[in-house]
């Protein structure tokens, strides 16, 4: 007899999904799949309209992320005008990009994942929140509330609104800044680095207590992508591409973002919606590659700002040069944050900073334009074509999910191999493969270009197709 | 020497000058009666069906920008069944094509929207037609998008009458409706086209917009200059 689990919903992440996990006739957990089971195909309602509009469009993909497919799609349409932004519209839009990868890691760490951490993963869901948190070290909530509000602001401030932004345009962005938003930025870095830095402190006091989730956590062998600098240094907003494998050695480098499809595949399983993305050279399914702040951190040199540097060299002294387990995601997040604000302040300081050139103007200049940038869970590109009067006939986007829904596959099979008995889907289970999902930090809604509330249900599925047990809340 | 008529609009006594219209004079009185195809400066068309008003002693509505005083008119512009109607009017528009305000040039200048603001109008409930719809941008600095048009005809009457090109006519009908430039070549091959502009300034919803500017949060915002070609065109008595 053979028999399946369900997860369904994955509390705390973002979107609409299921799990099912597979038994073999002894029992034993033999596959499991993560799918995504909503489908609103974004792409296709972009063919027809001006590519201008595409950031607009895309911004309003996502709730959570919407700076970073602004990011990425105008620059896939700088590079239909064939122009480069002018430097202080490059570095601006550097800044907002940046505010949403605070907002964002602050939110996966601190709102979705510090329960966890803070409480054990088997902890009454009661305690287990945010809520919670705030009630058992006040502190660490109030960081992390006070880091995500100031990566809005800045989101605010700089592209005019908080949820659907829209300041950052084709050629650069569409204001200057004035002094005195920068200052009012700059006014907030000391607490955030402070409140970084606080939680950075307390995270590697208890990361002993996560041992076991840690060894069983998405611990795998596989390569990692992510933007670097000239330097070998993190970048969040250009760049080249650089893949390393498990042992660091580079297996692409300097490899221009606009060249990534002759890298990169996209292969599509029955089971869900959610396209596999793999790295072409190593063949699907071997290619398998992460993503997100714990893949930005394996590939690059150094993250290129002090305080985050420090954190980079501790980091790899407890978990190696290129950590394997995906539960390091949670520590890398931190230190990606810290280096996020560092950059900013450094940014906000430079001295063509308040020039009022911030957008090169030009027409049509190519038919087909990629953009590529990192966002707050690892590296989007966007791809379109249009016809001679700007007019978008195919669009593609390839978003952080996408390149990690192998590794979350592998991530769910290692938890479940580990913690599956019987024929019963247990609270304890349950509780870790949500958790071993939240450390990618998914957001489903993008995934599958849906817009919309995502949820999560276990189905325990035996060999003969039958649903032995399911769970979902 | 121009004859002075008296006349009531929603029971205030009000006056106006021969030939003027209804729709004038009660602007000039402060009595807003909602209209998206009349723009001061052009000629009116009576497109839009949106300014139509009761008069006593007549069976039929009529338009208020079509419509001349008379001595002794009795005008309801505002009543619970105009406003009924001109809701099903605005309504209308938005279901004859594909508006997704959200990500349009227009949004928060835009006329069709203050005007479905103004009236009340919350929901529709009419079935989408939800048309397949061109968009022109082979214009070099302009784009028309048909989904966002309501043929108000603006555009073919300022470039007529003010600009001289008459570039712009509209052909079909019914559903099929559409603004065409020249005989109905894409805009960019125009040759009377002189690359004004005006259309695009005097467009009351996101259909006309200037190729390149940043999308949504309403990039499309209007310049008021139709006031001062009136006053050229009275001096020179054209
Ligand atoms: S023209 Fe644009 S803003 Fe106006 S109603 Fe249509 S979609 Fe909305
Ligand atoms: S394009 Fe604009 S101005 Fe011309 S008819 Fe349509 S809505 Fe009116
Ligand atoms: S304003 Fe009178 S019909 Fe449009």
């Amino acid at each position: 007899m053979s028999r399946t689990i369900v997860i369904d919903p994955v509390t705390r992440i973002e979107g609409h999904s299921k799990i099912t996990i597979l038994l073999d006739e002894r029992g034993e957990v033999s596959d499991a799949h993560f799918h995504v089971t909503q489908f609103r195909g974004f792409e296709r309602i972009t063919q027809g309209r001006p590519v201008h509009e595409m950031p607009a469009i895309m911004a309003r993909i996502c709730g959570i992320c919407p700076v970073s497919h602004l990011v990425a799609s105008s620059k896939a349409v700088d590079d239909i005008l064939a122009v480069e932004p002018t430097p202080t519209g490059a570095d601006l839009r550097r800044v907002i990009n940046l505010g949403q990868i605070v907002q964002s890691n602050a939110l996966s760490f601190f709102h979705l994942s510090s329960p966890d951490l803070l409480f054990g993963f088997d902890a009454d869901p009661a305690v287990r929140n945010i809520v919670g948190v705030a009630r058992h070290s006040p502190q660490l909530a109030r960081d992390g509330i006070a880091l995500r509000k100031w990566g809005q602001q800045i989101i605010e401030w700089l592209g005019g609104k908080r949820i659907h932004p829209t300041g950052i345009v084709p050629g650069g962005v569409a204001e200057p800044l004035s002094a005195e938003v920068r200052d009012r930025i700059l006014a907030g870095v000391p607490e955030a680095i402070a409140a970084v830095e606080r939680a950075i402190a307390w995270y590697k006091s208890d990361m002993l207590r996560w041992e076991e989730e840690a060894a069983t956590f998405g611990n795998f062998r596989s390569a990692f992508m992510g933007l670097v600098d000239r330097q070998g240094n993190v970048d969040h907003y250009g760049g080249w591409i650089r893949v390393v494998d498990a042992d660091g050695k580079y297996l692409a480098d300097k490899v221009d973002p606009r060249t990534f499809n002759d890298y990169i595949g996209e292969a599509v399983e029955p089971w869900s919606y959610l396209k596999s993305t793999y790295w072409k050279a190593m063949g699907y399914p071997d290619g398998i590659y992460r993503v997100g702040p714990l893949a930005r951190l394996n590939v690059a040199e150094r993250t290129g700002t002090p305080r985050a540097d420090e954190e980079l060299e501790k980091f790899r002294w407890r978990v190696g040069r290129v950590a394997g387990s995906s539960f390091h995601y949670h520590y890398a997040r931190l230190i990606d944050t810290l280096h996020a604000v560092e950059k900013i302040e450094e940014l906000l300081h430079g001295p063509d900073i308040l020039s009022k050139h911030v957008r090169s103007v030009a027409g049509i200049n190519r038919n087909e334009g990629i953009g590529v940038s990192e966002a707050p869970r690892g590296t989007l590109m966007h791809h379109y074509r249009v016809d001679d009067d700007g007019i978008v006939e195919w669009a593609n986007l390839v978003i952080a999910t996408g390149h990690n829904n192998m590794a979350m596959n592998r991530a769910v099979l290692q938890v479940a191999r580990h913690h599956v008995k019987g024929e019963t889907i247990t609270e304890p289970m349950l509780n870790r493969v949500e958790a071993v999902i939240r450390c990618y930090d998914p957001c489903l809604s993008c995934s599958t270009h849906a817009l919309g509330q995502m949820a999560l249900a276990i189905d325990l599925v035996g060999p003969d197709g039958r649903v032995l047990d399911t769970l979902a809340r | 020497m121009t004859t002075v008529y008296t006349l009531t609009i929603d029971g205030r006594d009000v006056a106006g000058s021969e030939g003027q219209t209804v729709m004038e004079v009660a602007e000039e009185n402060g009595i807003a009666i909602p209209g998206l195809c009349h723009l001061e400066g052009v000629h009116d068309r009576g497109a839009c069906r949106l300014c139509m008003v009761e008069i006593a002693g007549s069976p039929k509505l009529a338009a208020a920008c079509m419509t001349t005083i008379a001595e002794g008119m009795e005008v309801t512009a505002h009543s619970e069944q105009l406003l009924e109607y001109r809701r099903a009017v605005t309504e209308m528009m938005f279901m004859e094509r594909n508006h997704v305000c959200a990500v349009c040039v227009a949004n928060n200048h835009c006329e069709l929207q203050d005007t479905a603001a103004a009236l009340g109008l919350t929901h529709f409930d009419l079935p989408r037609i939800s048309p397949k719809v061109d968009i022109d941008a082979s214009h070099r600095l302009f784009a028309i998008d048909h989904n966002r048009c309501i043929l108000c005809l603006r555009c073919v009457r300022v470039c007529d009458e003010i600009e001289g090109a008459h570039t712009w006519d509209i052909m079909h009908r019914g559903l099929e409706t559409r603004v065409q430039t020249d005989m109905g070549i894409p805009w960019g091959e125009s040759t009377t086209c002189t690359s004004c502009g005006k259309c695009v300034q005097v467009c009351p919803t996101g259909a006309l917009f200037e190729k390149g500017r940043p999308v949504a949060g309403g990039s499309k915002t209007k310049r008021p200059f139709l006031p001062w070609l009136k006053v050229v065109q009275e001096e020179r008595g054209l």
